[in-house]
Order: C-alpha cells, then sequence, then structure tokens
C-alpha cells in the first residue's frame, strides 16, 4: 500500500490537474458535509420568517447577542495572553511531567462543560479555594458577574489556542530562533521578534477556533456565571431559555448567533487562516 | 497518480472498506437503541408486567420518585422504571418532539398543559400533590431572613428560578402577592440548581419548594413565608399517547397515587391534592 501513495506523491505535481479526485476521500467527504450541513439546513427551514422580524427587534436579542460577543472576545484576549506563552512552553521547553501537564490543559476539552462550570464555582466562587481569598482581600466575586462569563469561556475556549498553537510552534523550525540567539537576541526577544512571526497564523487560527467556542459556551457559563438578562445572560442561555417557552424564539435567536458566527468565521478565514 | 488497475482496485476496496466501516459503525451504535427499544412493546401485550417503564418527572420530584421506582421495581420483578428528572418545561418539550417515554409527571398545570395541547397524553392528567415554596438560607440562617420582604434587602445575593419554570412562576406569583420587587443575581433554569448555588454558598438565599429543602438535609435551612399561600404548584401526572410500555405505566401511575405513594410524597414534603 505504501508503494503506490509514494510513487503519487512523486508524480503530483505535475498531475495535479488532470488527476480525479479518489473516491474513497470523494463518498465519505460528501456525507461527512451533508451530515454537518444538514441539521442547519433544518433550523432554516423551521424557521418562523413571518415572525422573524418582531422575535429581533426585542431589546432582549441584541442585549444578549452583544453580551455574547463581547464575552466571547474578552475569553479570546485571555486565551491569548496565558495561552500562547503555555503552547511555547509545552512546545519548546523540557521538564518533568511534562506530559501529564499538556494532559492537564487539555482536560476541559473533554470535561463537560456543566462540571467545568461547578469545579471553577469550587475554586473562583465566594466560597471556593481561591475566590475566598479574592473576597477578602479585593472584594472581589466572580459567579453572577459579566467577568465570570469571561473566565466560564477562556475556561472551556483555551484549550483549543493552545492545542493549535503548540502545533504550529512545533512545525515551525525551531533553528530561526536558535540563529537569532547566536548573533546576541535573548530567548525573550527571540520569541516576541522571531517566533511570534513565525506562528502568527497559527495564533490567528487558534484564536478564531478559541472565540468560536467561547460564543458557543452554555454550560460552565450558566453553572459559573448564571442567568440573568445583561450581565451573564449569553445568547445560547437566551437560546435555551426560549426554547423552554417559545421554540419560535429560539430558532430565530439561534440563527442571528449563526449568521454572526458564520460572518465573523468566513471573514477571519479568509484573511489568516488559509495563509502559508 | 498513476492508474493502474492495482490502484483502481485499491481504490474500490477502499471505498467498499470505507462504507462499510461507516454502515458497521452506525449499526452498532444504534444497536442497542433498537434492542432496549423492542423489548419494552412485547411486554405491554402480556398482562404480568414487565420491561421499562420510563418517566419523565419534574426536579422537585426526584427523591420521592426514585424511592418509589425502587417500590415498584420491588413489586413487580422484571420491570425496570428509568427517570428523567428535569425542568418540567424541558421534559414537556422534548415530549413534543417526540421523546419515548410512558409517563409525565410535572410540576405545574401549565407545563402539562403543553404536553396535552399536543395531544401527547392519554385522558385528563390527574393532580397527585401540592408543592408550596419556601426560602433556602445557608445553614445557620446567618442574614436572619424570615420573611419574603427580607430577600429584597440590598447586598444579598438571592437566585430565583426562571420565570419560564415552574417554581420561578410560582415565586413571581408570590412576590406578586407581597407587592415585593425583587432583583436575583440569577434567573436558574431549574429548581436544583437554584438551590445547589446556596448549597455551594455563592448565592445568600433562593426561593425553592419546601420538598426541595427538606432534600438537602442540613445543606440549607429553610424559612417559610405567608405569601407562599397564593402559589401553591399542583402536581399533574399522565400516562403518555406514545407510550412504549403502557400497562407497566398505568401500574406506576397507580402507585403513585395509592396510599403508600402519598406516604412517601408527604415524608418528602409534598401537600395532599
Amino acid at each position: 500500500m505504501t508503494e503506490p501513495v509514494l510513487v503519487a506523491g512523486r508524480k503530483q505535481p505535475r498531475q495535479r490537474r488532470r488527476s480525479p479526485v479518489p473516491l474513497p476521500l470523494l463518498l465519505p467527504a460528501l456525507l461527512g458535509m451533508a451530515f454537518l450541513v444538514l441539521p442547519l439546513a433544518g433550523l432554516l427551514i423551521r424557521t418562523p420568517w413571518s415572525e422573524l422580524p418582531h422575535q429581533l427587534t426585542s431589546p432582549g436579542v441584541w442585549q444578549a447577542l452583544r453580551l455574547s460577543l463581547i464575552a466571547a472576545t474578552c475569553a479570546t484576549a485571555v486565551c491569548l495572553v496565558l495561552g500562547v506563552p503555555l503552547a511555547w512552553l509545552l512546545a519548546r521547553t523540557e521538564f518533568p511531567g511534562r506530559g501529564l501537564v499538556r494532559a492537564l490543559v487539555t482536560l476541559p476539552l473533554v470535561l463537560p462543560p456543566v462540571v467545568g462550570g461547578v469545579a471553577l464555582l469550587l475554586a473562583l466562587g465566594r466560597n471556593g479555594i481561591v475566590g475566598r481569598w479574592l473576597d477578602e482581600a479585593f472584594g472581589v466575586t466572580l459567579p453572577f458577574t459579566t467577568a465570570g462569563v469571561v473566565v466560564a469561556e477562556a475556561f472551556v475556549a483555551m484549550p483549543f489556542l493552545v492545542i493549535s498553537v503548540e502545533g504550529t510552534l512545533r512545525a515551525a523550525d525551531p533553528r530561526y530562533e536558535e540563529a537569532a540567539m547566536t548573533l546576541g537576541a535573548s530567548r525573550f526577544t527571540a520569541f516576541r521578534r522571531v517566533t511570534l512571526p513565525l506562528i502568527a497564523p497559527g495564533i490567528a487560527a487558534g484564536s478564531v477556533l478559541a472565540w468560536a467556542r467561547a460564543l458557543g459556551e452554555f454550560g460552565a457559563t450558566i453553572t459559573f456565571a448564571g442567568n440573568f438578562p445583561g450581565r451573564t445572560q449569553t445568547m445560547p442561555l437566551a437560546v435555551y431559555l426560549a426554547l423552554q417557552s417559545d421554540p419560535a424564539a429560539a430558532i430565530a435567536l439561534s440563527l442571528v448567533l449563526l449568521l454572526v458566527s458564520i460572518a465573523v468565521l468566513a471573514g477571519l478565514r479568509d484573511r489568516w487562516m488559509t495563509a502559508p | 497518480m498513476t492508474r493502474t488497475a492495482r490502484r483502481r482496485t485499491l481504490k474500490l476496496t477502499g471505498t467498499a472498506t470505507a462504507a462499510l466501516l461507516a454502515l458497521s459503525a452506525l449499526s452498532a451504535c444504534s444497536s442497542s437503541d433498537s434492542s432496549s427499544a423492542s423489548s419494552s412493546p412485547s411486554a405491554s401485550s402480556s398482562a404480568k408486567l414487565s420491561g421499562t417503564v420510563t418517566v419523565f418527572a419534574a426536579a422537585s420530584l426526584k427523591e420521592s420518585f426514585t424511592s418509589l421506582g425502587k417500590t415498584f421495581e420491588a413489586a413487580y420483578p422484571g420491570t425496570k422504571v428509568t427517570f428523567n428528572f428535569g425542568g418540567s418545561d424541558t421534559l414537556a418539550a422534548s415530549i413534543t418532539s417526540g421523546a419515548p417515554a410512558d409517563v409525565f409527571a410535572s410540576a405545574s398545570a401549565k407545563t402539562m398543559a403543553i404536553v396535552t395541547d399536543a395531544k401527547d397524553a392519554v385522558g385528563t392528567p390527574v393532580t397527585f400533590v401540592r408543592n408550596q415554596l419556601e426560602i433556602a438560607t445557608l445553614p445557620g440562617n446567618p442574614d436572619k431572613i424570615t420573611s419574603l420582604k427580607d430577600l429584597t434587602k440590598s447586598g444579598l445575593k438571592v437566585v430565583l428560578c426562571d420565570k419560564t419554570v415552574p417554581c420561578g412562576a410560582a415565586a413571581q406569583k408570590a412576590l406578586t402577592a407581597g407587592n415585593l420587587k425583587l432583583t436575583p443575581v440569577s434567573y436558574e433554569q431549574d429548581v436544583k440548581s437554584a438551590l445547589t448555588k446556596v448549597e455551594l454558598k455563592e448565592a445568600d438565599a433562593a426561593v425553592v419548594y419546601k420538598t426541595d429543602v427538606k432534600a438537602a438535609g442540613g445543606k440549607v435551612d429553610g424559612v417559610e413565608f405567608p405569601e407562599s399561600a397564593n402559589a401553591i404548584n399542583e402536581y399533574p401526572i399522565a400516562l403518555l399517547k406514545d407510550a412504549p410500555n403502557a400497562t407497566a405505566a398505568k401500574a406506576f401511575i397507580a402507585l403513585v397515587e395509592s396510599a403508600e405513594g402519598k406516604k412517601v410524597l408527604t415524608a418528602a414534603g409534598f401537600l395532599n391534592p
């Protein structure tokens, strides 16, 4: 099986234009696409278009959307500030237990978000291990605040950024940094002036992923930050609660979130993620 | 790419393998569902009760219904009662969208109406218990809360259920009856999450059901308030139209309405209808 692949690999540049898409790839790819797109089509088909203007002019919708966008952007900023150095540490340094640290860092990926929310309460809540001290020393309590929403979203979204940036760092040639350091640059200067520009596309891709994850966050947010319109009620929370009493409103809200996400993701993807 | 016969066969077998893999993955995942689904309808034809009874019940019924489920399984060997506890509206919404369930016990007539309006219930739902609100405070009541009005004190973190959930609707009714305006820190998605916020000491108080305070044991203190008399919830129970195991489901409803069922429910803090 390896032989034909090697042959194909060598010949590919010359014949790329004429070679057909192999069926074993095309069929599952089309099925996969249909699987992902079909539920969205269902949402569009069931949208109560006639009621839409009425639903969308309610102030609650824009309040929730505005909060969602602000919180997701703030959470992405937190992820960038903390996540990029963390990814660098995991990719460029050797220390005992690095594998374990990497596993722990990516844990929020598999942790049910509601459990993540409870864990955040136990750590950063008014009565939590760190939260109690925050409350006593600074009078800061995170639950039931917009800052709490940002914390919950950053907790869930950061692994996406770390994984993405770490992968880019591993693929990037460390010899550029080494060359910079032999020329007298400190390790931090080498990181700032050489590594960062080199991995910028990876950071951008990771940020987009983290932002998208933060925007759709539900479980950790409602558990840690609660649900209060204008303060902690983001779009996913508004959609969930609307679903209880008014499914038509929930569909309309989902549609807004979907359109905004598509607009941002498509815009950013074209600009950043196709970079070599 | 080369176009030798070998590659072509490789491609074809590849396609076949991929298709087979996808199919077997699908069937492997769905087989467990179909076997459990097919085992329950066969039970309804025989007089002897067997199979699984699926009960969708309001979150506040968790403790008493779990105990009644064990009683039922002991009384009818071979049966199994599985529960889906949650906010009554979530449950009602999943029933009207076709979730396979035998019995629905909701925490308000309004949420039951969602199911009966969709013609998903058999007959008229019967009220089997009633539930009254109570204030849940931190253990020892450090904020000295003695009335509903005390909750409006500034600096106090109070959580309520969302207005779409029965406990939230009842709390609003009680607040209106007392002519009070209360701004909580959060509108929780069901009564248990409201209670959890007090149990974890994140909120100072929550308006929940008497039964929830009782179920929480010593983790919260309960404070009764007179306005709750204006907001007593009636809990209806109904057999569902598409019940996969209707015979056993009827027996479970009978157990809930029996003297034995009443004993368990009143012990949990529910009021008789």
